[in-house]
């Protein structure tokens, strides 16, 4: 009777490891973080303390916003590519708009291209059925040339970022970074629309099936009009954000996070063609991004090198996530 | 009729290029052969990544490292010929070539392997490109052979033909026309052509088929890595020199693909209509700046006509469709 006992231990330790990991796929996201941070400990001994953690996270939490943006989009097999220039327009109007007005005032006008971006994207993905990369690069085109056009309007005017951004950009308080008074609602919100509301379900269905969830009596374009307009608000929110985080008006702010974002959701387990993941996953990714970077940093490699890098290893940990939720 | 039904999408671009070059001549009546040399010139890039593009979009993929790989191999071509002899370049561009077609490869290979989606790991190429680019060159510089400027400059004389037409053949024209018809045409008439299709319309009914699918888009991506190269190649030409920074080429390529009556999704399309989408798109350009158009706003015209041009597609699809 004891061979019964014993056959389950007999199943060997690398496959129990591996069906353990594809139950919870976050362990090995989190084992790869933890792996990550010691490695940086080793190198540079010392750097890992209260300082460096806090500002990590308040690296991390601009990404990790974007990433949402990517998640939610990515659930129904979209993509949303303008994020980068909602942002740097809600960023690039704030720090304008806040020589004249108060700060909430600005901060209200910084928001209304991001809504519109966010309608045309929808209207675009939902009802004309153009694909989301090509809706959302067409988008982010016309509103790099708006915003330069608005440029030149402003350009005497100088620019001022409101001290309340700047505050939660880059304050820390108690060892906790300001940023978090933010992100922990907005996370806690993603989190709770893709798990808990009806509205979250319908993003998992029509990514899943589409074709189902239309003949389910689902009103597609309503959803993804929704999703769209939420996913540009989120990004224009993320931009007054990294405003108060970088204090210098470009019109490239957010302009390289974007394809770091959707690296970021990708390892994080959602599938980019839509109907799983999660947000959960995201911010482990775009932890595991931001601890990736500052690793690159000191290794004080040349840009080139660390380029090469960083893109070997997102390759690699998706492949390796991929193999590891897949191979049940 | 049959022809117009099935070329419809490419005959009305055309249509819309001759349009808007009337209209240039409309605005700007000295607009003559040179400058349409010169948007032939500026064209000449763009054609060769957007056959990139198309080559992978056709297969049912992706490609976001075209510009990066632009990038590399324009560096790569401008510091090999940095100084060194004419002879010598006439090395380096086969070298430059291979490695395009290698690379692309190797994003073909690494899809295959990794079993991850094409749009992640292009995505990751695309960072890797660019640093390799970094690494052959930090700040533009490098150079180019005069031959191979000169590639590209004046207009072919031909035996026969008045003068009056030959000045509206450009080099420039000649070469990409050449360049992209001897990549393409054989690779339509081969089983690999006929292939990349089946794989782009259907990767499990071409698998069952028969169709070797790992091979066909490992080929795939090689073939678009080469277009890639000839674009690298043809930015060194018309600057002289190689810059690490990837231009705006992947938005473009993008763009012109979907202009170009290719389905994002794969298996439908053809290369003259991306090609007469870049033209239509290169020409907007030059009316907005001739009609002397904040070069800010001409950003915005472009990218309106490129949403609403498949905003427009997307709807007679659908149109179609449901009728």
């Amino acid at each position: 009777m004891s061979i019964i006992a014993t056959a389950s231990p007999t199943v060997p330790l690398g496959r129990r490891v591996k069906r353990f990991m594809g139950d919870y796929p976050l362990v090995p996201l989190l084992i790869l973080l933890v792996l990550l941070v010691v490695v940086l400990q080793i190198m540079q001994p010392g750097i890992v303390n209260q300082r460096w953690i806090a500002n990590t996270v308040k690296f991390a939490i601009p990404l990790a916003l974007l990433a949402g943006c990517q998640t939610m989009t990515m659930l129904t097999g979209g993509i949303d590519l303008s994020v980068g220039t909602v942002a740097t327009m809600a960023a690039f109007i704030v720090a304008t708009q806040g020589v004249d007005n108060p700060a909430p005032v600005a901060m209200l006008i910084a928001l209304i291209p991001a809504l519109l971006v966010g309608f045309a994207n929808g209207i675009g993905v939902g009802v004309f059925r153009v694909h989301p990369l090509i809706m959302t690069l067409g988008t982010s085109l016309i509103g790099v040339g708006c915003l330069q056009v608005y440029q030149r309007t402003v350009i005497g005017s100088g620019a001022k970022v409101p001290d309340f951004l700047i505050w939660l950009g880059t304050g820390v308080t108690w060892g906790f970074p300001n940023a978090l008074l933010l992100f922990i609602p907005v996370a806690a919100l993603l989190i709770f629309i893709q798990k808990r509301t009806g509205f979250g379900r319908l993003l998992y269905a029509v990514g899943d099936n589409e074709r189902a969830t239309r003949l389910s009596g689902v009103q597609y374009w309503q959803v993804i009009l929704a999703l769209y307009m939420f996913s540009s608000v989120l990004a224009g929110i993320m931009g007054l954000l990294y405003m108060g985080l970088i204090r210098a008006p470009s019109l490239s702010l957010a302009e390289p996070l974007v394809l770091p974002s959707v690296a970021a959701a990708v390892i994080g387990g959602t599938s980019i063609f839509g109907g799983r993941g999660g947000y959960t996953g995201t911010i482990v990714g775009a932890l595991i991004l931001t601890v990736l970077t500052t690793l690159l940093t000191i290794l004080q490699m040349p840009e080139g090198a660390r380029r090469i890098l960083f893109g070997a290893i997102v390759l690699l940990v998706t492949a390796a996530y991929l193999r590891i939720i897949e191979d049940r | 009729m049959r022809f117009l039904r099935q070329h419809g999408w490419v005959a009305g671009l055309f249509a819309l290029f001759v349009v808007l070059f009337i209209l240039t001549k409309i605005i700007q009546p000295g607009y003559g052969a040179g400058d349409f040399g010169s948007l032939v010139r500026a064209v000449l890039p763009y054609a060769f990544v957007v056959a990139a593009q198309t080559v992978v979009v056709i297969a049912g993929g992706i490609d976001l490292s075209v510009a990066s790989m632009m990038a590399l191999t324009s560096v790569t071509a401008a510091s090999m010929m940095a100084g060194a002899s004419e002879e010598y370049a006439l090395f380096v561009v086969p070298f430059v070539l291979a490695l395009g077609f290698a690379l692309g490869a190797l994003n073909g290979i690494l899809i295959v392997v990794t079993r991850v989606p094409d749009i992640v790991v292009t995505l990751a190429t695309l960072f890797m490109l660019q640093g390799a680019a970094l690494l052959v060159l930090g700040a533009p510089g490098g150079g180019a052979a005069e031959w191979l400027k000169n590639l590209i400059i004046g207009t072919v004389p031909l035996p026969g033909i008045p003068d009056g037409l030959t000045t509206w053949i450009p080099k420039a024209l000649v070469l990409m026309v050449v360049l992209l018809c001897i990549v393409w045409i054989p690779l339509m008439r081969s089983r690999l052509g006929l292939s990349i299709y089946a794989i782009g319309s259907n990767q499990l009914a071409a698998f069952r088929s028969g169709v070797p699918v790992a091979r066909t888009k490992i080929l795939a991506y090689a073939i678009a890595g080469l277009f890639g190269a000839m674009g690298g190649l043809s930015l060194t030409m018309s600057t002289g020199i190689g810059a690490p920074i990837p231009g705006p080429y992947l938005l473009a390529s993008v763009a012109a693909v979907v202009l170009g009556g290719v389905a994002l999704g794969g298996g439908k399309g053809g290369l003259l209509g991306p090609i007469v989408a870049v033209f239509v798109l290169r020409l907007v350009r030059t009316d907005l700046t001739l009609l002397a158009i904040d070069p800010n706003v001409t950003a915005i015209v472009e990218g309106t006509i490129m949403v609403a041009v498949v905003m427009f597609g997307a709807f007679i699809v659908m149109r179609s469709r449901s009728s």
